[in-house]
């Protein structure tokens, strides 16, 4: 081992149950080095700085601290020794001040176990000083901004003696000039030694700011370059350059007329000036990172957020849409991407979520006419092949793919024409996704219009047959499937 | 044959295990009462005890509605109260006794709706809003009453609660066509499969497009006029409109649900469980009474069954997942 690696993580496996997060990862920290991890949603960098800060266990692997090898089994356990990690949602707690904050779970006590709030204001002063930061230590955190927030997290690992410090996604929520003393902050703590592990996904930033960069894609380490020998768009490849081996199907079918229009739509810290057509029997693409828009997009037009600005044409009809009611009422119908937290009723059963959309159309002065939502259930059983024992089943002992269909057949019995999907193959296995895509296609070439919002740029690339790109809010480009790559679209996707 | 007997006691005990749970309770506290004192199994004391389970079973219902939908109801109590001073007055004032009873009604069921409103619009929690409710409604029965009971009615309205058709007493007529009202509505209308969609998740249950603030409303509503209705009975029962009725009333109410099987973190539940947790809850007072056990202890005992009910209910549940 070289006199100043910090730490060694050596053939990381992780999987939860049964799915492979990590595979065979290989990662070297360097004393003082600013370390960036890369990758698209899902590449794996949580799950790998997780493992280290003990928030998760991995499934196998070696990680070597200081020349010796450690087992980390728990948060504090990695605090002991010495791995600090702010995370993209901070972890304060609002109406303790930063001193109590910093301080918090090792209080300094007089020989009453009284808490010394004094000692603990000097200290945190302290600490903070060293950071360039003169905030008031003795007033709830509440009252700063995410930037002062983030500096109080880091005096507390600091307070820690952390010699490797974790920082998920530093900017995101941060404006130009904050970013710029977070980064005069950063550059002091590799002076003194700490190690930086970096994780971001924008490029330019890691310019400014990394040492070396660790690229990972799918679970597995593509490379690791000096920031000084690499180029955007080498990196861009590194990310992205997988073989298209999953099975997308084919669809024949004609565009039809124009469905959906949006005209300059936004809302605030949404969207911003959005405008996209839809046309029958299209599948359009929405690719971005997260937080870029998409999801508030989609919830817009369905009515759950209300939009400041801008028109939506349904069927060519300028239309009001104040409520989901109104977007059901439109034929709209919208896929969650947390199927279980929003698209079912887990204790319900299989026939009653499906009847949930389209109760009242079954009923007669308030009635369930229970024959009619029966064979309504098991018609759609039939033909989207839903696994279930019987109709009364709850649909939380559907497996993942079985439970969009659920979602599905909702939408269908209510007849809606237009679907908005948002990721709609998260968490299902291989054989479910396929039969999801067939189904996209199905709908397709019934003449339905579909927004598909996804992550995964090879369900993009072989789904759609237009593909928009969000960046920032707002939509960055609109490519032609014909001229569409990977490389192309996480260029845009991170606004190089 | 067999195998076909089989599989329908297995298909009862996977969608009805819970309620026969509940139910073997109840055999058995009236077997262990019956075992200890003689008078217990007679016929009167049967309807006796059917009469004084009415009260807290009517309420009960309106529970069960609300602690589906996920919420809770404390105003039940002092809803009661109120309803049932204004129903009291109102009678005393010269109205005729079946307007009487529908003014009653009116105000209970427009306390429910002002606790639907302010959790659902007003985005309270429902103990906050129905604690609020509890004082407040109870504050105008004192208030209006001038803390006095209001005393005296006619033998036809005090048949409500006094009266027997073939044997029965007429408040138990009334409760037995509240719970199969109930069971209609939870199991074969809009409105029941609302109020489960919603305690079970309120998020998808909205994106799907139901006005969850209306049916929220709607549920507490409910409740308010199922305590009203219990105000009828017990005014006509006491012969007297009390404003410091129905104290804690609320909990029995909670207790009765909870033994049923409702659970409280909602989109579960049966009205049947309701009734069966109302009986052991009136089995065991009057019982407990027939042996002269004091009501000191009798507190006791009630609480231990319903911390024992929700225990065994949650191993039950764990070992099903």
């Amino acid at each position: 081992m070289e006199e100043n690696t910090v730490l060694i993580m050596s053939r990381i496996r992780k999987e939860f149950q049964g799915v492979i997060a990590l595979s065979d990862v290989n990662f070297v920290l360097k004393k003082g080095e600013i370390h960036v991890l890369l990758g698209e949603n899902g590449a794996g960098k949580s799950t790998l700085v997780k493992i280290l800060s003990g928030a998760y266990q991995m499934t196998n692997g070696e990680i070597f601290l200081f020349n010796k090898q450690v087992y980390i089994k728990s948060p504090g356990q990695a605090q002991e020794l010495g791995i600090g990690i702010i995370y993209q949602e901070l972890n304060l707690i609002p109406y303790l001040t930063a001193a109590e904050n910093i301080f918090l779970g090792r209080e300094i006590t007089n020989k009453f176990g009284i808490i010394d709030k004094k000692g603990a204001i000097e200290s945190s002063k302290k600490i903070l000083k060293e950071l360039g930061s003169e905030i008031n230590c003795d007033i709830p955190v509440i009252n700063f901004g995410i930037a002062q927030q983030q500096m109080i997290e880091v005096a507390k690992a600091l307070s820690l003696d952390a010699k490797i410090l974790i920082m998920d996604e530093p900017t995101s929520a941060l404006s130009d000039t904050e970013v710029k003393q977070l980064f005069k902050m950063i550059r002091d703590l590799k002076q003194r030694g700490v190690s930086v592990i970096y994780i971001s996904h924008r490029l330019d930033e890691l310019f400014e700011i990394g040492d070396r960069v660790t690229v990972l894609r799918d679970g597995v380490v593509v490379g690791t370059k000096d920031i000084s020998e690499t180029t955007k768009t080498e990196l861009i490849k590194m990310m992205v350059n997988r073989e298209l081996t999953e099975h997308f199907p084919k669809r024949n079918v004609l565009i039809g007329e124009e469905i959906l229009r949006v005209e300059n739509l936004s809302k605030k810290n949404g969207i911003t000036n959005i405008n996209f057509t839809l046309k029958r029997s299209e599948v359009l693409g929405i690719a971005g990172l997260l937080g870029s828009g998409r999801t508030e997009l989609a919830r817009a037009i369905f009515g759950i957020d209300k939009y400041d600005s801008g028109n939506i044409y349904l069927r060519r009809k300028l239309q009001k849409i104040k409520s989901p009611k109104d977007a059901i009422n439109q034929r709209i119908g919208f896929i969650t991407e947390d199927r279980k937290s929003q698209g079912l009723v887990l204790i319900l059963s299989v026939k009653e979520n499906i009847s949930l959309t389209n109760l009242t159309s079954i009923s007669g002065f308030g009635f369930i006419n229970s024959k009619e939502e029966k064979k309504e259930a098991e018609e759609f059983i039939n033909r989207l092949k839903i696994k279930t024992s019987t109709l009364d089943q709850k649909v939380i002992y559907l497996s993942g793919g079985n439970q969009q269909k659920v979602v599905l057949a909702k939408w269908l019995s209510k007849k809606a024409d237009i679907f908005i999907f948002d990721e709609p193959t998260r968490g299902i296995d291989v054989a479910g996704k396929v039969e999801i895509y067939n189904l996209i296609n199905q709908l397709a070439e019934e003449g339905v219009g579909i927004i598909m919002i996804s992550s995964e740029l090879p369900e993009i690339l072989g789904m759609s047959d237009r593909i928009i790109v969000m960046n920032n809010k707002k939509i960055a480009v609109e490519i032609p499937i014909k001229s569409a790559s990977q490389e192309l679209i996480m260029k845009y996707a991170i606004g190089a | 044959m067999q195998s076909v007997l089989e599989m329908i006691t297995k298909q009862l005990l996977i969608h009805n295990g819970r309620q026969l749970g509940t139910l073997l309770g109840l055999v058995l506290v009236i077997s262990v009462f019956a075992f200890l004192s003689p008078y217990f199994l007679t016929l009167s004391n049967l309807v006796n005890i059917t009469q004084q389970t009415s009260i807290n079973a009517i309420m009960a219902v309106g529970m069960t509605f609300v602690i589906i939908t996920a919420g809770i109801d404390l105003s039940v109590g002092s809803i009661m109260a109120f309803s049932g001073i204004i129903l009291a007055d109102s009678i005393q004032n010269g109205i005729a006794e079946p307007i009487a009873i529908i003014i009653g009604l009116s105000v209970g069921t427009i306390c429910g709706l002002s606790n639907g409103i302010l959790i659902s619009y007003g985005k309270l929690p429902p103990f906050i809003a129905t604690l609020g409710m509890m004082s407040v409604a109870r504050g105008a029965a004192l208030l209006y009453s001038q803390g006095r009971p209001i005393s005296g009615f006619t033998e036809e309205f005090r048949f409500l609660a006094t009266g027997q058709i073939i044997g029965i007493p007429t408040s138990v007529w009334i409760m037995i066509s509240l719970y199969v009202i109930a069971y209609i509505l939870l199991n074969k209308t809009v409105l029941g499969r609302y109020t489960y969609a919603i305690g079970g998740n309120e998020t998808a249950a909205n994106l799907s497009g139901i006005n969850t603030k209306l049916f929220k409303t709607i549920v507490y509503g409910i409740s308010g006029l199922l305590s009203a209705s219990a105000a009828v009975i017990l005014t006509a029962r006491l012969n007297s409109a009390q404003p410091i009725a129905g104290i804690m009333y609320e909990l029995d109410a909670i207790a009765a649900v909870v033994i049923g099987g409702t659970s409280l973190l909602g989109g579960e539940g049966k009205i049947s469980g309701t009734l069966i947790g109302a009986l052991i809850m009136g089995v065991l007072r009057n019982g407990l009474n027939l042996m002269g056990v004091s009501s000191f202890i009798q507190q006791i005992v009630i609480g231990l069954v319903i911390i024992l009910a929700v225990l065994i209910d949650m191993s039950l549940k764990k070992r099903r997942n």
